[in-house]
């Protein structure tokens, strides 16, 4: 009945009486029962929980709300803090956590009316590109079970590939919704930093962080943007702004470009490759819009990688030293000393990647490499947001590749973390710029779905998403379904 | 060999604000153990620090108190250790640029001449939980309600040369945040807790000596005490020919004596670095105008004021403006035309015996300092004696604030015998009852006229005015 719907036609059924929430919702459980064994896309389902919601949204319908959100279902990343619920995530470290409140992003989908079905699988505190640090198991790309779905929010994208839900919300933090969107052809947007709030959403490196939605189309990415993107006061990072353009995005949907966008192609982003053959095309019909290219140089895009890896691990190193088996979260047996109880507690409870990062930030915290890794991967990181400062002087837009490859096979990487980490090369420059970036599906290479990544100013999350929803209107790679691909 | 000890103090002082400095959890002394402990200060996964502007404000005043530079641009960093009191696995505090820069502070030391305490920085922090060791047998219980707690972290330049120049500063800061509203000052709950660093050298040698460092020292005695000690310790060490070595020690008060706690060189590296979740502090040039208008006269200012333009004594001078409720008591009393130097023996003397006694703030004293100031307008003109005017203390005190004094004077009959008739009267009697005295005055006993005074003191209750009995007495010679 709904299966691969997207949440706007969802909302016009709702608002049309065709189905109720609980009726929509009990039909997510069933195909997410049905579906998700080869998968493994969630680590918690939670059909009470989601009927009683879906029930409050069916009387709210009733009572005269018109908010196109209320009654939609969708999946949470586990990685957002969910009272009563269990949240994990990915880790063993917090694998019988029960959250005793609400992210904002929880509470204010909740208040939009939208039922969350259950929470989604992620790679071990969001570190990894492949969804196979999880502590739940990998999770399969619905296009080809042997795959990955990328990560770390591999579990929302396979979730949404595999029409189990509609939309699912991510986080991103050097190219974690984009490059799984990219590896599933689904829509994922990373807004700018600062755009939603990080409260209750677990944290991998703070000033990279950010949510967003993952959805089957622009439009419905949209729409949950609208929803999850404000000022937040229990968060000193989150932006102070009057963008009206946001809220419009819930009733009116993404306006229409008014004008051909000049879109700059960093050359550092376009070394000839096996998979570029689907962006060239994408390219084309982009110009065929009317939309002009400009050839420019983000010159620091190689260093991007280390300075990510020193500073998203630095700051996971000491994030994470909250686990230490005394307050919550997992706890050795028979602790004999203060010692003895962090040790044990934290080699059991965290994954070989995460303790990696943690290995790799106290280093370089350290005194005598502080100003060698840290104070210096500060400085490049400028240099890489001055590189895009000045190409935004000159175009609306740059366009990339989302990720170097397609799905690869599970275990290909997982023994040379190098190579899985080149899988974000195209993802966090932008993270170290905090600019908002998205990924569209663009066509397949390999029988794979590929990613085509629109990057932005800051806080011009707009102009993707119109540029997005006018190429959406004009090609049909997002309405693909595993199983029929080119 | 002569030694001389060089002395500097970090002194914690525990904000007086409401909430926690990056939490809303309440920071009330003595709730039940993890009652005010909220989300963020449990360190749960997910929840941020949101820096609390009060904390922001009362450093700012403590800078512009001590003359120091606000550094309009801060950072808060983090400072990482494990310990099962430190929920995050890291303090947030601020390293390389705190809040408040350079500054001084006046100490006078009770002996020894008054000197400048350079100040090298104040920065913010949160303060950390408590772990008892000595509640379970075998465990450790850690309550965390102290947690995120605003401390003010004032560092000193190593300027004071003995343990009585140290109490006088830590005396002296206590005063001072008190007096500026910041702290509540209760050393018994932890509200300013101090680290010592102690070294000594030979007396002439510029080099500073290796330094221990003395932690955790929560009252002024102790202070002193420790202090004391550990320069005694040290030049002991060295006189008998050992090295002194760079460690934290611990000073316990039963047994008077500084115990090692860790050598330094076995410290944590911290891994300070700019905490992400908290943006840099800016200040503004306006937000500093705001707190410098609310700032009281501070107590050296104050101090000066009373000897320069009231007259009083640097003792009574410094007695009343280090205690900004005596000094606003006084200042009122002086408002309202009392005299200086009466109104600060009656609030040193009687007003702070009956305080004590009735166990009230100044603020509270139905004793109000316009009653005081017709009190002491009464002495001065005459009407009391400084017996009778003692007696309409007491029924003021009964009285309160609505009392009238003149209304009480006339009630208790306590005005002066200013009739020289009456008073004659009563010394022709005493003259003609003690003939003997009254030769033995003629003879030039001047002592005996001090004896006629008390008679006439005692015939009258106290009302005659001493003065005039003196004058009539002499008269009769």
């Amino acid at each position: 009945m709904i299966e691969f719907s997207s949440l706007r036609d969802m909302s016009a059924g709702l608002a049309n009486r065709d189905f109720s929430s609980v009726e929509l919702t009990q039909d997510h459980l069933t195909r997410i029962q049905t579906a998700d064994s080869d998968i493994n896309s969630f680590v918690t389902v939670n059909p009470e929980l989601a009927l009683a919601q879906a029930a409050r949204a069916d009387q709210r319908r009733a009572a005269g709300d018109q908010q196109p959100t209320v009654g939609l279902p969708f999946a949470h990343k586990d990685i957002f803090c969910t009272d009563g619920v269990l949240t994990t995530a990915g880790s063993k470290m917090l694998s019988k956590f029960i959250a005793p409140y609400d992210a904002t992003v929880v509470a204010k989908m909740a208040e939009a009316g939208m039922v969350s079905i259950g929470k989604t699988n992620m790679d071990e505190f969001a570190m990894g590109s492949s969804n196979e640090t999880s502590f739940f198991g990998p999770v399969s790309n619905p296009w080809d079970f042997d795959c990955v779905p990328g990560g770390s929010s591999g579990g929302s994208a396979a979730a949404v590939a595999a029409g189990l839900v509609a939309g699912a919300t991510g986080t991103d933090t050097g190219g974690s919704i984009r490059q799984p969107a990219a590896l599933c052809g689904i829509t994922g947007l990373k807004p700018t930093y600062g755009r939603i709030s990080r409260y209750g959403m677990i944290a991998f490196a703070s000033s990279l962080d950010q949510a967003g939605p993952m959805a089957r189309d622009a439009e419905d990415a949209a729409l949950m943007l609208s929803v999850m993107a404000g000022f937040d006061p229990k968060d000193s990072t989150s932006a102070q702004r009057d963008d009206s353009w946001l809220a419009e995005l819930v009733v009116n949907g993404i306006p229409e470009l008014d004008r051909p966008l000049t879109i700059g192609l960093p050359e550092e982003y376009f070394r000839a490759g096996e998979h570029m053959g689907a962006l060239e095309a994408a390219k084309a019909e982009l110009q065929r819009l009317g939309h002009v290219f400009k050839s420019l140089s983000l010159p620091h895009t190689e260093s991007a990688i280390p300075v990510y890896y020193v500073l998203a691990s630095a700051e996971a190193s000491t994030n994470l030293s909250r686990y230490d088996g005394v307050r919550y979260g997992h706890r050795c047996d028979n602790p004999q000393s203060l010692q003895d109880l962090y040790e044990r507690s934290r080699e059991e409870g965290f994954g070989q990647e995460v303790k990696r990062r943690i290995l790799t930030g106290t280093y370089t915290l350290s005194v005598g490499y502080f100003d060698a890794y840290y104070v210096k991967a500060q400085k490049i990181r400028r240099l890489i947001a001055q590189d895009f400062d000045k190409a935004f002087a000159e175009v609306d837009l740059v366009l990339a590749p989302t990720a170097p490859t397609p799905a690869f096979k599970k275990n290909q990487l997982t023994d040379d973390p190098v190579a899985m980490y080149q899988q974000d090369l195209f993802t966090v420059p932008t993270s170290l710029a905090g600019l908002p970036a998205m990924s569209i599906p663009c066509g397949f290479s390999q029988g794979l779905p590929m990613g085509m990544q629109l990057i932005a100013p800051a806080f011009r999350e707009d102009l993707p998403l119109m540029l997005a929803a006018q190429f959406q209107r004009l090609t049909d790679w997002h309405k693909r379904r595993p199983g029929e691909a080119s | 060999m002569s030694w001389e000890a060089v002395i500097g103090l970090e002194i914690h002082v525990q904000l007086a604000t409401d909430s926690k400095i990056f939490s809303g959890a309440s920071t009330a002394y003595g709730a039940a153990p993890n009652a005010q402990a909220c989300n963020v200060d449990l360190g749960l996964p997910g929840v941020l620090p949101v820096l609390n502007e009060r904390a922001v404000e009362m450093a700012v005043r403590f800078g512009l108190a001590i003359g120091a530079q606000i550094n309009r641009h801060s950072i808060f960093d983090r400072k990482n250790y494990f310990y099962a009191d430190l929920p995050k696995g890291y303090q947030i505090s601020q390293f390389e640029t705190p809040i408040v820069g350079e500054g001084s502070i006046t100490i006078t030391p009770a002996t020894g001449k008054p000197r400048t305490v350079g100040i090298t920085r104040a920065h913010l922090e949160e303060d950390a939980g408590k772990s008892i060791h000595d509640l379970f047998p075998g465990q450790t219980a850690v309550d965390l309600n102290r947690t995120g707690t605003p401390l003010l972290e004032v560092v000193s330049e190593p300027d004071m040369r003995t343990a009585q120049e140290a109490s006088a500063y830590f005396r002296q800061m206590h005063t001072l945040v008190r007096y500026i509203g910041i702290c509540d000052g209760n050393l018994a709950e932890g509200s300013m807790r101090c680290d010592a660093n102690v070294s000594v050298r030979p007396l002439g040698q510029e080099a500073f000596g290796e330094r221990t460092e003395i932690k955790n020292i929560n009252s002024f005695r102790f202070v002193e005490q420790a202090i004391e000690h550990e320069i005694a310790r040290q030049i002991d060490v060295l006189e008998s020919g050992g090295r002194i070595e760079r460690e934290t020690r611990l000073y316990d008060p039963d047994r008077d004596e500084t115990r090692s706690m860790r050598s330094k060189e076995l410290s944590n590296d911290y891994r300070y670095f700019p905490d992400p979740d908290l943006m840099p502090l800016t200040i503004s040039d306006d937000f500093i105008e705001r707190i410098r208008l609310t700032l009281p006269e501070l107590p050296e200012a104050r101090c000066a004021r009373y000897v320069e333009e009231l007259g009083l004594s640097v003792g009574d001078a410094n007695a009343i403006s280090s205690d900004i409720e005596r000094a606003v008591y006084f200042d009122a009393a002086v408002t309202a035309q009392a005299s200086a130097k009466q109104c600060a023996n009656w609030i040193m003397g009687e007003l702070s015996a009956y305080q004590k006694k009735h166990d009230v703030s100044l603020a509270e004293c139905p004793v109000t300092p316009i009653l005081l100031a017709q009190l002491i307008a009464r002495i001065d003109d005459g009407t009391l004696s400084s017996k009778t005017a003692k007696t309409l203390f007491d029924a003021l005190w009964e009285a309160g604030a609505d009392a009238d004094v003149d209304e009480l004077i006339k009630t208790l009959n306590l005005a002066q015998m200013s009739d020289d008739g009456a008073l004659t009267e009563i010394i022709d009697d005493l003259i003609a009852a003690n003939p003997k005295q009254f030769d033995e005055l003629r003879g030039g006993k001047d002592k005996m006229l001090g004896f006629f005074v008390g008679q006439v003191m005692k015939a009258t209750q106290g009302k005659a005015n001493p003065q005039q009995v003196n004058e009539i007495i002499r008269a009769k010679l």
